[in-house]
């Protein structure tokens, strides 16, 4: 009665998933969502360990000393790890967790597949001279196989593409692209099918006849000596050279793109694992992993073409990973343009007191100084003043899609002030200062005006439409784009150089003794 | 050919699951504000840990006596655990301050 116990369990871990996921779509139920999909993850795991048995042999699983050890390592590094990250650095902690997820779905592939192969392919022969064995082929699995190969390459590319986007999130990766980077990516995953397929192709003919000991170090067993067929040698090299070029293709495939594309790729590359693990899921007959996998899959492909949408940036190009191509041309076109004017903290203070409605804009910069209390702190002194203030969130600003909703939160900012894009564009005309924090890319008009800008067409806060726009950067360095911004050049505008906290905790004294 | 006709067919429970779970993940994703969109992207990266159960599987289906295959399904299952653990630990840390701003209203 026991597995079907463990179906049962199964089932309802995969409810909870879904479940989960809609509840975590609702700002007040998404804390209990997140919950509840985690005591489903317990579940299915807890059941898998204790009540699983071999769909043949009826066998329970081994070695659970080992897998609680492992259970208890990964829980204790995962959860310092989640408790100490910074709030600004949580992009890159997905990002993290992600590759770890890929890397698991790979491995399981590489251990699938010699154990498949030891399995399926080791066949003692009578005659070491008499290939007709091989002649008529061996029933292959193909399906499992295919599921394999699945599994191995989109997982090490789920993998090696999250490390480096964590690497690139926290600065210590640089975006590099070489010319026609996109034809050595393209090469590169055509060679990973193209191996693949040519490995399938050959792995019914591949058998060499050993004429020794049929050793089944497995089981520590050694047979009389009787000549047997055994998998080519090639065909272990084809498959670790499938797995090290998907492993080279995820570096290549997110190393040229920058910033504005962080999201995207993560998104994408959390969509990627997801079907990794349904992958597993068909391995192994376990509905747990292909619902969750593929809900994971869907969901985040979703996501990923939302966020695309929103930079009008089609994936294809996204993949190709052409956008450093573009960003070098552009940016060698379109130098510094003009004068800009900067403007002096009381005089920003004046501006801001004496306006009717401020509209905040903030941006990767605010993160990095974490400046978010102060920014709340500004607020709520503006609102003393009887100024109206709320915020405009671009749904890309930051590093990742809703990062500025998560940091303004930590800072007990009201949900009621965040005003999405295009309730934001609207209220601009009608709007006295507008005060940027660090953003760049999101308010460039660039991508309104220039057709050969590389954000050309995504939308943007309008921020121009506002009477007057205070921007605060660190420098008049372009943002992570790498593209110049012509609205600092703009009679309305006003550079207010320096840190954001710093800036916004001496704009509050100032606004004090006024 | 025929070989994965067979298994196609063999595993049609699993392509209609494949299929029904592409439409309601596209469904659930579908209406949420992008005010969650970073909770809910870490909440599904949570979710897709599921693969540490394939670990397990492998792990524990190992024999005792293969090390290699011990040693690679150790590191396996904590990686797994780490995506899960630390998936959901993260995803709560973001929602907590959803929720200390939703009791001070």
């Amino acid at each position: 009665m026991e597995p079907s116990l463990l179906t049962i369990l199964y089932l309802i871990a995969s409810v909870t998933f879904i479940v989960g996921l809609k509840m975590l779509s609702h700002p007040e139920s998404a804390r209990k969502g997140n919950a509840i999909a985690a005591g489903g993850m317990a579940l299915a795991i807890f059941g898998t360990i204790f009540i699983y048995e071999d769909k043949f042999t009826g066998e329970k699983l081994h070695n659970l000393p080992w897998i609680f050890a492992a259970l208890v390592i990964g829980t204790v590094i995962g959860v310092t790890i989640a408790r100490k990250v910074k709030m600004t650095a949580m992009p890159e902690m997905v990002s993290l967790f992600n590759g770890m997820g890929g890397a698991c779905a790979a491995l399981i592939s590489i251990l699938e597949f010699n154990h498949f192969l030891k399995d399926h392919f080791v066949i003692s022969v009578d005659n070491p001279y008499d290939t007709s064995v091989l002649s008529e082929g061996l029933p292959v699995n193909y399906g499992m196989l295919v599921t394999i190969f699945l599994g191995l390459i989109i997982g090490s590319i789920s993998f090696a593409g999250s490390m480096i986007a964590w690497g690139k999130l926290n600065g210590r990766v640089k975006d590099r692209s070489f010319n026609g980077q996109h034809i050595v990516n393209l090469v590169m995953l055509a060679l990973i099918v193209g191996l693949t397929i040519i490995l399938l192709a050959k792995i019914n003919s591949s058998f060499e006849i050993v004429n020794g000991e049929l050793t089944n170090t497995a089981n520590a067993i050694t047979l009389k000596p009787i000549p047997f067929l055994r998998i080519g040698t090639s065909v272990y090299i084809l498959f670790y050279t499938v797995f090290l070029l998907s492993l080279l293709y995820g570096v290549f495939f997110v190393l040229p793109i920058g910033g504005a594309d962080m999201p995207v790729v993560i998104s994408l590359l959390n969509s990627f694992t997801g079907v990794a693990a349904a992958c597993g899921g068909f391995l192994y007959d376990n509905k747990v992993m292909l619902t969750g996998g593929i809900l994971v899959g869907a969901a985040g492909t979703l996501l990923t073409i939302l966020m695309c949408k929103a930079m009008n940036r089609s994936l294809k190009n996204v993949l190709i990973g052409s956008f450093g191509g573009a960003k070098a041309g552009a940016g060698a076109a379109s130098g510094p343009q003009g004068d800009f004017r900067e403007i002096s903290l009381s005089d920003a203070a004046v501006v801001l007191s004496y306006a009717n409605k401020v509209l905040i804009v903030p941006g990767y910069g605010l993160a990095v100084a974490q400046a978010q209390h102060a920014c709340h702190e500004l607020e709520k002194l503006l609102l003393d003043r009887g100024v109206e203030v709320k915020y405009a969130i671009h749904p890309v600003a930051g590093r990742m899609p809703g990062h500025m909703n998560v940091l303004l939160a930590e800072a007990d900012v009201s949900y009621e002030r965040l005003l999405e894009m295009e309730t934001a564009n609207d209220e601009f005309p009608t709007t006295d200062a507008v005060l940027i924090l660090g953003a760049n890319d999101v308010v460039n008009p660039a991508a309104k005006t220039d057709t050969h800008s590389p954000i050309y067409g995504m939308p943007i806060l309008d921020v121009e439409l506002a009477k007057t726009v205070i921007v605060n950067k660190r420098s008049m360095k372009p943002g992570y784009a790498g593209i110049e911004n012509n609205l600092f050049f703009q009679p309305k505008t006003s550079m207010l150089f320096g840190d954001a906290k710093k800036v916004l905790q001496d704009l509050i004294s100032e606004i004090k003794n006024l | 050919m025929n070989n994965i006709v067979e298994w196609i067919s063999n595993n049609r429970e699993m392509f209609y699951i494949v299929i029904l779970m592409i439409f309601v993940g596209i469904e659930v994703i579908g209406r949420v504000p992008s005010v969650l969109h970073t909770p809910l992207m870490s909440g599904a990266n949570a979710i897709h840990g599921v693969v540490i159960i394939g670990a397990i599987i492998v792990m524990g289906r190992s024999d005792a006596h293969n090390y290699a295959a011990i040693a690679l399904g150790f590191v396996a299952v904590v990686l797994g655990t780490l995506n899960v653990v630390g998936g959901f630990v993260v995803t709560d840390r973001m929602l907590e301050m959803f929720g200390s701003k939703k009791k001070k209203k």
